[in-house]
């Protein structure tokens, strides 16, 4: 590492304030802080020791986390592509088919994400913060195989500027910017971000290619087996597809304590509710999918267990959380069935609920508040 | 029978460098420092100049706020040097020792022919009254305000604190006096706090006041987090605070009718050869306490009270006037390659993505730690994780931004009366966009003080 270090000293004093290569102090302070660990120590007074963790630690294991459903959905691209072409493939070239359709998707979605991000951290002032390291693996992984490139680094563009940055960038947003990026694709490009075409790159025509929702939306049972839902072994958005993978996820994310298991927990609670309640009516055919299948079908469990639990765009509050979480729940499954327009209603549930937060938040903190206020009440009248 | 107080909140940090069952005396320093920057919202005025002789007990300075608070010399000896800072801010009072231990005469100091008027001016003429601290804001209480109640800190939960069972056995009858001396000078309940580890009988049989035995985890040691178990700090209200380590000064003041400056403080950190506990003078330089005793091979920190909320001084510099440690340990200016992928096996987190910070809550192993900041500052992004760390009925990070705000009705309304920085000691050290929320805190409680007043 020595040679790394030498070269980041020799660099440093072009890019102070002053020299010709200014503008570029964000993105050198990004890639020193990458490689090295600063040698910053703690202040005169307060603290004299930190914790380990960082927010680079904190986003990698986010990062780890993705990775299951992320190799899963790589290898399911060219399982469906095959599968529709009643084709028969190794096991490595069907994953490495995948391989080769989601990897631009993801490069574009680093390179255009990240070259905003470090513009506006310079912009700033600032150091560029890790946040776009998970967003930017996100994005591609809840889109269909099929996006064009062109629509992704749109999409990008629109939820980094639109939905982080002129709210303050980091910490400041309050909408999830993957689900920007997904809403902004379904919204302006409804034609290939839906249907049955786009779910499975390069269709054959052996199979229908419609998702289990797709199916339901137009009222007919679906004709995919539990198994295979929980599996993932079906048409859909890259990452999306495997339970499995995305329960792996889960556990990474809440045994590492990354993610709020009030959160996770509360949204299933709440899809399960209103899965019952509509259970209980039963009048068509959407109402009487079992509860528990809402879970196995579009993206309630990704959404779920990586977009919904983003401490910046959820509740704040531990109280808070459960509310938000129950909502997102309910208005999943409730966009679903009694909406036929949008098949996938987890990505305009946590929408929603995001617009929704700071509210929940609110009334939260205001009960502390009003708590204190009744002690001094109290006290005064004794 | 004492009152007993469950807190299940918090978090105990076990650190390599216990100070070792021991005292030795070391009472005889080169010289010592009054810093009148420890004492919050005080501005000194000078009553003696470089060169002048002082005897122990002599008032060196009084706050231009609080005429009536002085600030006397713990030794007798010769003013040396008056360090001014930025502006001119008095930053230390250096007084060399003469080593002849002359004390200035108070008069009669009998308590009980003592009225309560003439025992507020001895203790304002003494010096003593700036071992009483009010709550909110964390000031020396203005001698015309009565409090609520008094809390005596009976215990010290930060890591490698002083054992109080140690250091004051064999004390009760000083200890005593100095409560009767509170309690006639106020006239309100007196609070002792104390928890299951308080074994000593010293401590244990004290009179006249109401012992309040806290059970949980570190910072439960802290004043604020006892108040508002006891009966929170509304607007308006003030309570006053001593640590029990400072009413021995006291009894002994009206015991032996003398300024008896000395202390005991635990001297700890991994860096040393031998933590052990000394008997020291207040404000005493560290220098012949550290010398031989330090891994010299190392670049070090010298903090004037814990590795939570102490300050950092050189080593040629002095006690801190209201700590009762000093811990060393070692400077983390270093850089390390990728760190934050790697394992990191020995490292100190408590968080769950580094293998120790795993058993941090049950394991009981010391951690070996360094000042490096492991990161920088980013956006607040994490949330739920202050409010582990702070067993009380406030939202940590919301308070945090309404000082961050400079929001005034907001803080008031979210309870900043009722903390003190120290409180977000463990906040700070577990914050993931490492900020310095101690000085955010301290900030916003500086800016209610000097718009609304003490």
């Amino acid at each position: 590492m020595n040679f790394v270090e030498k070269f980041f000293d020799k660099q440093r004093p072009k890019v102070q304030k002053g020299a010709k290569y200014h503008w570029l102090a964000s993105t050198f302070e990004a890639f020193e802080s990458f490689s090295f660990v600063s040698d910053k120590t703690a202040g005169r007074k307060g603290a004299h020791f930190r914790d380990a963790i960082d927010m680079k630690r904190a986003m990698i294991v986010v990062v780890f986390a993705l990775v299951p459903a992320l190799l899963f959905g790589m290898y399911n691209v060219g399982y469906q592509h095959f599968l529709s072409h009643r084709e028969s493939a190794t096991f490595w070239a069907t994953f490495f088919y995948g391989f080769w359709r989601v990897l631009p998707m993801i490069v574009v979605s680093y390179v255009v994400g990240l070259a905003i991000e470090f513009a506006f951290a310079q912009i700033r002032n600032e150091e560029v913060n890790e946040g776009y390291l998970v967003t930017g693996l996100i994005i591609p992984m809840i889109c269909p195989p099929d996006t064009p490139l062109w629509q992704l680094a749109l999409a990008v563009v629109f939820a980094v500027i639109i939905g982080k940055e002129v709210f303050g960038g980091t910490g400041m947003n309050f909408m999830n910017p993957a689900l920007v990026a997904r809403a902004f694709l379904f919204f302006s490009y409804p034609s290939q971000m839906s249907g049955d075409m786009v779910w499975i790159f390069d269709k054959g025509d052996a199979i229908s290619g419609a998702t289990p929702l797709a199916e339901l939306a137009v009222g007919q049972n679906t004709s995919t087996s539990l198994c295979d839902m929980i599996t993932g072994f079906i048409p859909g958005c890259v990452g999306e597809t495997s339970f499995i993978a995305i329960m792996i996820g889960a556990f990474i994310l809440l045994v590492s304590n990354i993610a709020s298991w009030r959160t996770m927990l509360s949204i299933f609670v709440g899809g399960a509710i209103m899965g019952l309640i509509f259970n209980a009516i039963g009048s068509n055919e959407y109402m009487n999918v079992p509860f528990y299948q809402h879970f196995f079908m579009g993206g309630f469990a990704f959404g779920a267990v990586f977009m919904a639990t983003d401490p910046v765009t959820s509740a704040h509050t531990n109280t808070g959380k459960y509310i938000y979480g129950f909502l997102i729940g309910v208005m999943a499954v409730l966009i679903r069935v009694i909406n036929p327009a949008y098949p996938e209603g987890m990505m305009l549930a946590i929408l929603l609920l995001n617009v929704f937060a700071p509210l929940i938040d609110y009334y939260v903190v205001e009960a502390n508040i009003r708590r204190r206020k009744n002690r001094v009440k109290l006290a005064s009248t004794k | 029978m004492s009152r007993e107080i469950r807190i299940s909140k918090g978090l105990d940090i076990h650190l390599l460098g216990e100070a070792n069952k021991e005292i030795k005396d070391s009472l005889a320093p080169k010289s010592v420092a009054l810093k009148p920057l420890d004492y919050i919202g005080i501005t000194p005025k000078l009553l003696i100049d470089v060169g002048d002789k002082v005897e122990i007990g002599t008032p060196v300075f009084y706050s231009k706020e609080k005429p009536n608070i002085k600030f006397v010399s713990p030794i007798s000896g010769e003013i040396q040097e008056v360090k001014r800072g930025a502006k001119r801010v008095i930053q230390e009072i250096i007084i060399k020792n003469d080593n002849q231990n002359t004390y200035k005469d108070f008069g009669s100091l009998s308590l009980a022919s003592l009225s309560k008027e003439e025992l507020k001016n001895k203790m304002l003429e003494s010096g003593l009254w700036t071992l009483l601290r009010q709550r909110p804001y964390d000031v020396i209480p203005k001698e015309d305000t009565l409090p609520k109640y008094i809390i005596v800190k009976g215990f010290d939960s930060a890591p490698l604190a002083v054992d109080y069972n140690f250091a004051l056995k064999r004390e009760k009858a000083f200890l005593q006096l100095g409560i009767d001396v509170l309690k006639k000078l106020t006239d309100k309940t007196i609070y002792l706090s104390i928890n299951p580890q308080t074994t000593c009988e010293d401590i244990l049989s004290l009179q006249n006041v109401e012992k309040i035995c806290f059970k949980g985890k570190h910072p439960y040691g802290n004043v604020s987090i006892q108040a508002e178990k006891i009966s929170p700090i509304n607007k308006g209200e003030r309570i006053w605070y001593i640590n029990l380590l400072d009413v021995l000064t006291l009894g002994k003041f009206f015991t032996e009718g003398k300024y008896d400056a000395s202390k005991i403080i635990a001297l700890t950190g991994e860096e040393l050869k031998f933590p052990s506990y000394y008997r020291v003078i207040r404000g005493t330089a560290i220098e012949d306490i550290i010398k031989d005793n330090v891994n010299t091979n190392k670049h070090l920190r010298y903090i004037s009270g814990n590795v939570l909320t102490g300050t950092r001084i050189e080593k040629e510099g002095y006690l801190g006037a209201f700590d009762n440690q000093i811990t060393v340990i070692e400077e983390g200016d270093y850089k390390e390659g990728l760190g934050w992928m790697m394992p990191g096996l020995n490292k100190f987190s408590v968080s769950h993505t580094f293998p120790r910070g795993f058993f941090a809550r049950c394991s009981k192993k010391p951690f070996s730690i360094d000042s490096n900041l492991h990161g920088s500052q980013r956006a607040y992004v994490f949330t739920g994780e202050f409010e582990k760390v702070l067993p009380m009925d406030i939202y940590p990070m919301h308070l945090i931004k309404a000082c961050l705000s400079k929001d005034i009705d907001r803080m008031e309304e979210l309870g900043i009366y009722e903390v003190d920085a120290e409180d977000f000691a463990l906040c700070e050290v577990i914050d993931v966009s490492k900020t310095e929320i101690q000085t955010i805190i301290r900030n916003g409680l500086e800016l209610m003080r000097k718009e609304l007043g003490e």
